[in-house]
């Protein structure tokens, strides 16, 4: 499957479209992870447990819109774009979305 | 005398965020400008284009994240500026360590698979972790980088990392 954020597939043809695809997820912190963010509040610097476990989420996330676009018979995705928000405190939603399509070697 | 220790501590406090904020600072603009050198020779543009005569090779999305939080020091420093508003010179280098290293980490990620170039760069910042007015509410915030790698048909150059 080849993901791109343009509208295109670099050297490749798109011969068909097939809409709409995305994936999403919801995840929560946990309370170890904070215990330790707590502590590096203190000092500042990089949070690495959040860091591990959102881009974690996002490649579920990433996973679930490859695995609608295969069961359209989709080889690409094109035009993903990436959206975050809080739904609920110390919980986030990571949305993935892009058009399937099926491109041709040029 | 509660009042006193309570003093000490938050005193404490403030000198920790303050001495080791700054040294963690400058640690990190350190690694930075040096990994900037490294990878300077890979152009990232934030337009969606690339040499469209010469046949290119593999094409993938590559993505990068950073989640940094504020230190003590600069938390109380923002209290304070909340007070009168303005601009909060404080946390600017906060958000600029965050950006350059997510940038970076997008760098070597796409260099490790051999990209010549990465187009249509988005970045994104959220802040996702605060409960908002809880104590408890952690100061943070996250970026997040993407952009399409493109790695042209010819000869290996190597890997620059």
């Amino acid at each position: 499957m080849i993901l791109t954020n343009i509208d295109s597939v670099p050297n490749m043809r798109i011969v068909e479209h097939y809409g709409l695809v995305s994936g999403s997820t919801v995840r929560a912190k946990h309370i170890g992870k904070d215990i330790m963010a707590g502590l590096k509040n203190i000092v500042g610097g990089e949070l690495k447990g959040y860091t591990e476990l959102l881009n974690e989420a996002r490649r579920d996330a990433t996973e679930r819109m490859i695995a609608q676009a295969r069961a359209l018979g989709a080889n690409a995705v094109i035009n993903v774009r990436f959206a975050t928000s809080a739904v609920a405190p110390g919980a986030a939603e990571l949305y993935v979305y892009g058009t399937a399509v099926r491109v041709e070697a040029e | 005398m509660e009042l006193l220790f309570q003093l000490l501590v938050f005193l404490a406090l403030l000198a920790l965020g303050f001495f080791v904020g700054r040294w963690n600072e400058a640690k990190h603009y350190a690694s930075i400008r040096e990994r900037e050198r490294r990878f300077a020779a890979l152009p990232v543009i934030a337009a969606d284009d690339w040499d469209k005569d010469r046949p290119v090779r593999d094409v993938w999305l590559e993505t990068a994240c950073v989640v940094i939080s504020i230190d003590y020091f600069k938390r109380i420093a923002l209290s304070l500026r909340n007070l009168f508003g303005g601009e909060v010179r404080s946390i600017e280098p906060l958000l600029d360590r965050a950006r350059r290293e997510v940038l970076l980490r997008l760098k070597a990620a796409a260099a490790a698979r051999g990209a010549d170039l990465l187009t249509n760069l988005r970045v994104a910042t959220s802040s996702i972790y605060g409960n908002k007015g809880s104590q408890q509410s952690i100061g943070s915030v996250e970026l997040f980088a993407y952009a399409t790698a493109i790695r042209y048909d010819g000869p290996d150059r190597g890997n620059p990392a």
